[in-house]
């Protein structure tokens, strides 16, 4: 295995009651890459970021991630889950508490980390995203592109060593899907690996190292220059799925 | 007829009444709040799915709700008198209702936190959230307003189920409101005591209601 090797995929495969979603699917990243997912919906690309989670259960194949096996169901899968942040489209902060709570709860009660410190780390990355005077709203106060900051600085507390963004500014109004791709564009700048499943691109054309093309739960295409891949697409399939985002 | 004596047992009779309400919902959640987070947990849409056991406790609870209060009170007498000493009496009465209470409690519970939004549940379990952390941090949590409704509702029911123990001589209004509406046809107490328990179930709605408004930060 290479040194840097973060992630390994070997054959995964995953099917929902005989609907195959992903087939004899590899990958492999390494530290510090940031890879975009692409392809139309229903392809596989939110089931592929929840099996590296695992939350998610694959039918065969595997996940290694930094040497130790994904399982569901494995003993050791919240000491995965806890270097594996995801961020969601839905958001998923708890209405219930403040944005400080939303983002040491986690810390402080799975990781054991000292609220003090915990809550002084917290601070410091909403001061970076801008939402440092929102530290006591509840999530029902803050706007959606406002919510997803906070869901990222939710994630980023726990120190993962990577980051899944599952669709994260699908469910946004235009105007505020700006504010959180500026928000995974700085991190992806400061060297975070990661994993990018988004219908935005512009956006992956400008932060991606390696774009991934699925289609049916398969890789279509592979492109490690994102400018070749978007201005010369190589499979058919990928030249039709551009294509759908163009307007002349 | 409105003496001293007739408002003194008035207010016996409005404090065995709170006496056995609070105490048996105390007791009844007691049972009922881990039994209905045992139904919410291994439900197959639950964190931890099982079905023999959801089977179980459903199974259980279906049982005991479906029998009327007024048998299950004679039902249970044998325990009541081995737990409390005797079968009358206020405290006598929390026995039986505890026992209705308990399973009606777990399907609220139940209910309460398969209210909580599945992508929550999962944005825990992403972070390596365990089961104990979800369940006291996240489903009760996330819960509490509901939670609290039905404390207020289990309240109104068992307020309303601890008249009925009147019959065999329970203590509280309900027995008031029997001995002499029914048994001496003294109808102005029976319908005093009758105000009485209908102002107790709305105090006590209030309260409940005002309480988890007070609490509930997902709207304005």
């Amino acid at each position: 295995m290479d040194e840097k090797e973060l992630l390994r995929l070997e054959h995964l495969h995953k099917e929902f009651g005989g609907n195959v979603v992903l087939k004899d699917f590899d990958l492999s990243v390494k530290k510090g890459e940031v890879i975009v997912i692409i392809g139309p919906s229903g392809c596989g690309k939110s089931t592929l970021l929840r099996c590296i989670n695992g939350l998610e259960a694959v039918q065969s194949g595997k996940i290694t991630f930094e040497g130790a096996p994904v399982e569901k169901n494995s003993k050791n899968i919240s000491q995965i889950r806890q270097k594996i942040g995801m961020v969601f489209q839905s958001y998923d902060l708890f209405p219930h508490k403040t944005v400080l709570q939303n983002i040491i709860l986690a810390p402080c009660k799975v990781q054991k980390r000292k609220k003090e410190e915990v809550e002084q780390e917290a601070l410091q990355l909403l001061e970076r995203v801008g939402l440092n005077d929102k530290k006591d709203a509840f999530p029902r106060e803050l706007s959606g592109g406002q919510k997803q900051r906070v869901a990222i600085v939710r994630a980023l507390c726990m120190h993962p060593d990577i980051l899944l963004f599952d669709e994260v500014t699908a469910a946004l109004d235009p105007e505020m899907v700006r504010e959180v791709l500026d928000t995974m564009l700085e991190l992806a700048k400061q060297g975070s690996t990661m994993l990018i499943v988004t219908h935005e691109m512009s956006f992956a054309r400008a932060v991606a190292d390696r774009i991934l093309f699925l289609d049916g739960g398969e890789l279509v295409e592979e492109s490690n220059s994102p400018k070749d891949f978007f201005d010369h697409p190589k499979t058919e399939r990928a030249q039709k799925f551009l294509q759908t985002f163009e307007y002349e | 007829m409105w003496d001293k004596a007739m408002i003194d047992m008035l207010l016996e009779g409005i404090k065995d009444t709170l006496y056995m309400t609070l105490l048996s919902t105390f007791f009844g959640y007691v049972l009922g709040l881990p039994l209905g987070i045992a139904l919410a947990v291994t439900d197959k849409e639950g964190i931890q799915p099982n079905a023999v056991i959801y089977r179980i406790l459903d199974f259980i609870v279906n049982i005991v709700r479906s029998i009327p209060f007024l048998i299950l009170l004679i039902l249970v007498i044998p325990l009541t008198r081995a737990l409390v000493g005797k079968s009358y009496g206020p405290t006598a009465t929390i026995v039986p209702l505890t026992l209705a209470a308990a399973p009606f409690i777990g399907r609220m519970v139940e209910s309460s936190l398969k209210e909580v939004d599945h992508g929550v549940i999962e944005a825990a379990i992403s972070m390596g959230a365990r089961t104990r952390t979800i369940i006291t941090k996240v489903l009760i949590g996330e819960s509490r307003t509901s939670l609290l409704v039905g404390v207020t509702i289990v309240l109104g029911t068992v307020l309303g189920y601890s008249a009925m123990a009147g019959v065999v001589g329970g203590g509280g209004l309900g027995d008031i409101a029997i001995r002499y509406g029914y048994y001496r046809y003294e109808t102005e107490v029976m319908i005093v005591t009758l105000v009485i328990i209908v102002v107790l179930v709305q105090l006590l709605q209030w309260l409940g209601m005002l309480l988890s408004r007070k609490l509930d930060h997902r709207k304005k």
